[in-house]
């Protein structure tokens, strides 16, 4: 076996299709799904082994939107990475912004005031709204339905009027300072979340109703793809993923941080563990996130400094030292781990990003299942391939 | 006039009806390039209000212009054969897809005179030649060298095959209630008014159909050929031009007959409650049309086995029983009704 | 008994399903019938106060007096706070000392004294800003001492080669202030009142030049 050449001569193809041809059984065909497809939701590439529409193995090619993240980390001060921190996942960008700053934050020893924790609040559950209504248009339209996704974004839009009311951009934000955060919430932030909250309660019967209640969207994700808890612990499968698969694992009530422990939600959580469940789980969120966004209009003090003191700088360095902090993103748990030797640069900057370990488990979950079936599943896992990336 | 009569009756009988032929043929074929362009647009203006957004509004008044451009688009641009394909095959499906679709318009009543061709086995012709176009998906999708396709082909044929089964048990009904497989005769036995039409007679026959529809023509929910979420673009993935235009105006052609066989069958077809005429055909068959667009985008796609479980589960049997319930009521309807002294319409 | 019960189910499952269909079309048909809520762009545009916040490509800041010179003082610290290298500035050299200036520097010079070359302006000369490259972090922004540079609210920008976003921001700021002026000078002018008056002159010259 050791002098099997690397690239066989009578294969053909790339090295992935030529590892991969090599467990072939007879009589099936080799259906490379992406990098271009249109239900790989950007550049994700999975090979299957298919036997007429089962798909008997399955294996995700990464790398396709590598941007080396975590190496422009180390070649970039604090404050100028915090850009790279708004792109790594374009749909939920605040959980990012925050668990960077967060992790800089510990190695400087900074603290915020209360009323900026409530604006890091306010962004991280707007983006996170926003998010999970691009994720689950994005999936229904996987699914063959062309109009929810549109009325999905059309709410998103209310909310990305918000967030550029606090921060300036509709997509890849970049609020979060090392800190603080870069601009006040003001009175017209305040009066849109004010008039969204309730217009966006509205829109979720519709929701279900057009969706959810559907008999065919029932019989295409019901009890499809279980991804249990055993999966979800191996694969360290975080957010709607575990929580659909019954584990009631959230990051702000589980390493409570911020104020979180002060704000009353639930975390949904779906014991089926298919694909039903991890939709349900996320809808439920948007409903916990309206939650949380309304007390915090409430109790967000009216005093308080949230713009960062003016000692820190775009290059400020940190001090030697190491911190992790995480964050609970849309997509499961956000993690940024970063270590200064003191110097100029940060050291290492090591992006935990959730997306990666719920694809991980696709190869696994995805055997033995139709097409259109591994199809669902993947959109039910709501990727963003720049975060699984990097 | 006198000379013009006997002009026509000096030509022989047979050469006045391949005049005749042609003369329809190019008349379905302006129909059939109208109605697509018109389905376009349609197609997209509804796709356009349901999602709260205006369509196309910047070509022409209301975007109405937008089609004939796409039209345009497709003509003009260029044919791509890819590598290793079968090019007989894959050049004859598109152009097969869309020729038998022309035989399908002819037999199609627009009103009592209006008919291409008045055969006695209309409903047999239009079903006989509807088949073809499984062939069409079959080659397009295994001459093209591409796996998306060969999938996509694979389940256009079991797609179409099976769903040809209900949607002939359905017209059976009518036709065995009837006594005729003449659309002419078939309308002439409904009434004007929506009670009298076949629908009231025959509703489980007409949702069969209407399930049948969407599976014929490849829609959503039943668009499994095409799957573009799953197959890119199922049996077309590899087409590029007029070749992918040829399939895509089949499409929306058997969209057409599909709909208008459903009006003659169970809506009366031209027959209203005034004025008889072509219009009501054409309002009948585009209300049908428009829900068929309403209904592509509401719903998402129905899974593969879904739906041939669908069709061999429910569909079938349902077919079966409502024309074994038919012929029994035809049996018995009569000898009851004589039986009671009221009706005897038989 | 059970098996009945199942079989009820069953139907009303069905049933139940079929029901969600029609709920599902009467649905999108309500939203068919409502009103748009999309902007039909060339012909419309999004509401100005959704506008005002956005962040568009960086603008220099002019002085309150003179709004066509920039508060830049050619510090560089947005140059070096760019992550993206898109900023480049060149500062003005040092005027050239006319012979007069030169002699006397000279003689100062000679004479142990220690006198002061003339000092280079504080403006740039050149100000590029290469938006291809900008991702908008606002970094140049908060590093910028005197506050020279901050975000324009252009939306609709739009270019059809990639040196159309190779911006000369000084170029730029005098643009603007040259419409801000113009527009200052305006509203005296479309002042209803003066406007009429003006229209009715019009009239009047056009009467004129009739009889």
């Amino acid at each position: 076996m050791h002098n099997t050449p690397l690239f066989p001569k009578d294969m053909k193809g790339d090295f992935y299709s030529c590892h991969f041809e090599k467990g072939k059984q007879e009589d099936t065909i080799i259906l490379n799904l992406g990098p271009q497809h249109p239900s790989t939701h950007g550049v994700l590439r999975i090979l299957c082994e298919m036997d007429g529409e089962y798909v008997l193995r399955a294996e995700p090619v990464l790398g396709y939107l590598h941007r080396m993240q975590e190496k422009m980390g180390e070649i970039k001060y604090p404050a100028q990475y915090m850009n790279n921190m708004g792109r790594v996942d374009y749909l939920n960008p605040m959980s990012w912004n925050w668990a960077f700053v967060g992790a800089a934050e510990k190695v400087m020893g900074v603290e915020v005031s209360e009323r900026c924790e409530y604006a890091r609040v306010i962004a991280m559950e707007l983006s996170r709204i926003a998010s999970h209504l691009v994720g689950w248009g994005a999936w229904i339209l996987d699914l063959g339905a062309t109009t929810p996704i549109l009325y999905a974004f059309d709410d998103r839009e209310d909310v990305l009027d918000i967030i550029q009311e606090l921060c300036g951009s509709r997509l890849t934000n970049v609020y979060f300072r090392v800190g603080g955060v870069c601009k006040d919430i003001t009175p017209r932030a305040v009066q849109l979340i004010k008039e969204f909250i309730p217009s966006m309660r509205k829109r979720i019967p519709m929701y279900h109703a057009l969706v959810t209640k559907n008999m065919i969207l029932r019989g295409r994700i019901e009890g499809i793809g279980i991804i249990d808890r055993d999966v979800c612990n191996r694969y360290g499968c975080t957010g709607p993923v575990s929580r659909g698969a019954g584990i009631a694992h959230d990051t702000r009530r589980a390493e409570p941080h911020s104020v979180y422990p002060k704000l009353d939600f639930n975390i949904p959580v779906y014991t089926e563990a298919c694909s039903m469940a991890r939709y349900k789980v996320r809808l439920d969120e948007i409903e916990q996130s309206l939650n949380i966004l309304e007390q915090c209009i409430e109790q967000m003090p009216a005093e308080g400094d949230v713009l960062p003191a003016k000692n820190i700088k775009f290059n400020t360095k940190l001090p030697a030292g190491e911190a992790y902090y995480a964050v609970e993103g849309a997509r499961g748990k956000v993690g940024v781990w970063i270590a200064s030797d003191g110097g100029k640069y940060p050291y290492r900057v090591k992006l935990r990003a959730p997306g990666f370990c719920s694809l991980s488990c696709f190869a696994e979950v995805a055997k033995g299942m139709l097409l259109a079936d591994a199809i669902a599943v993947l959109g039910s896992l709501d990727l963003v391939i720049p975060e699984v990336d990097r | 006039m006198q000379e013009i009569c006997t002009f026509f009756e000096n030509i022989p009988p047979l050469a006045l009806d391949v005049l005749w032929l042609v003369a329809v043929l190019i008349l379905v074929i302006a129909y059939i390039t109208v109605c697509a362009l018109l389905l376009v647009y349609l197609e997209r203006k509804v796709a356009g209000f349901v999602q709260r957004r205006p369509g196309p509004y910047e070509v022409g008044p209301y975007g109405i212009l937008q089609s004939a451009c796409d039209a345009v688009k497709l003509v003009v641009k260029q044919i791509i054969k890819p590598a290793h394909v079968d090019p007989g095959l894959y050049f004859l499906a598109p152009i097969l897809s869309f020729f038998p679709v022309l035989l399908l318009f002819l037999p199609l009543p627009f009103s009592r005179l209006l008919t291409g061709m008045n055969v006695n086995l209309g409903i047999l012709l239009v079903l006989a030649f509807s088949g073809i176009n499984v062939i069409a998906v079959l080659l397009a999708g295994v001459s093209s060298n591409n796996k998306f396709g060969l999938l996509g082909a694979a389940r256009g044929v079991s797609q179409s095959v099976a769903y040809e089964i209900p949607l002939l048990l359905s017209t059976l009904a009518i036709a065995m209630m009837t006594g005729s497989l003449s659309f002419t005769e078939i309308v002439e036995g409904q009434g004007g008014w929506p009670w009298q039409w076949n629908i009231i007679l025959q509703p489980v026959a007409f949702v069969i159909f209407i399930f049948s529809m969407f599976g014929e023509t490849n829609r959503l929910p039943f668009d499994l050929p095409e799957g573009e979420s799953e197959l890119t673009g199922g049996f077309h993935t590899e087409y590029s031009g007029m070749g992918f235009g040829l399939f895509f105006l089949a499409e929306y052609a058997n969209m057409v007959v599909v709909c208008s066989i459903a009006t003659a069958l169970f809506l009366g077809g031209y027959k209203g409650p005034f004025l008889d005429g072509p219009w009501w055909f054409l309002a009948k068959s585009w209300t049908l049309l428009f829900f068929m667009l309403w209904v592509r985008f509401t719903y998402p796609r129905i899974r593969f086995d879904q739906m041939l479980n669908l069709n061999w589960k429910w569909l079938l049997p349902l077919g079966v029983l409502n024309l074994l319930a038919t012929a029994f009521a035809m049996k018995f309807f009569p000898v009851v009704a004589n039986f009671f002294g009221f009706g005897g319409a038989a | 008994m059970k098996c009945l019960m199942n079989v009820v189910l069953y139907v009303t499952d069905i049933a139940k399903g079929l029901w969600s269909l029609v709920v599902g079309l009467a649905i999108t048909g309500r939203y068919a019938l409502s009103r748009h809520k999309t902007v039909r762009y060339p012909f419309a545009v999004v509401a100005k106060e959704n506008t005002e916040t956005f962040r568009g490509p960086i603008e220099l800041v002019g002085l309150p007096k003179d709004p066509s010179t920039p508060k830049c003082i050619s510090c560089m610290l947005c140059v070096q706070a760019c992550p993206s290298n898109c900023i480049s500035v060149k500062k003005q050299a040092a005027p050239k000392m006319t012979p007069e200036q030169q002699k006397a520097f000279d003689e100062a010079v000679a004479r142990g004294e220690n006198p002061k070359k003339p000092a280079a302006p504080r403006n740039p000369a050149e100000y590029h800003y290469d938006f291809t490259y900008c991702s908008l972090c606002a970094c140049c922004v908060e590093a910028c001492p005197v506050n020279s540079i901050r975000f324009s609210h252009e939306l609709y920008l739009a270019g059809t080669r990639r040196e159309d976003f190779n911006m000369d921001l000084l170029a730029r700021l005098k643009r603007t202030a040259a419409k801000d002026a113009q527009k200052a000078a305006k509203p005296a002018a479309t002042d209803p009142a003066t406007t009429t008056a003006a229209v009715g002159a019009g009239k009047a010259t056009a009467e004129e030049a009739t009889a």
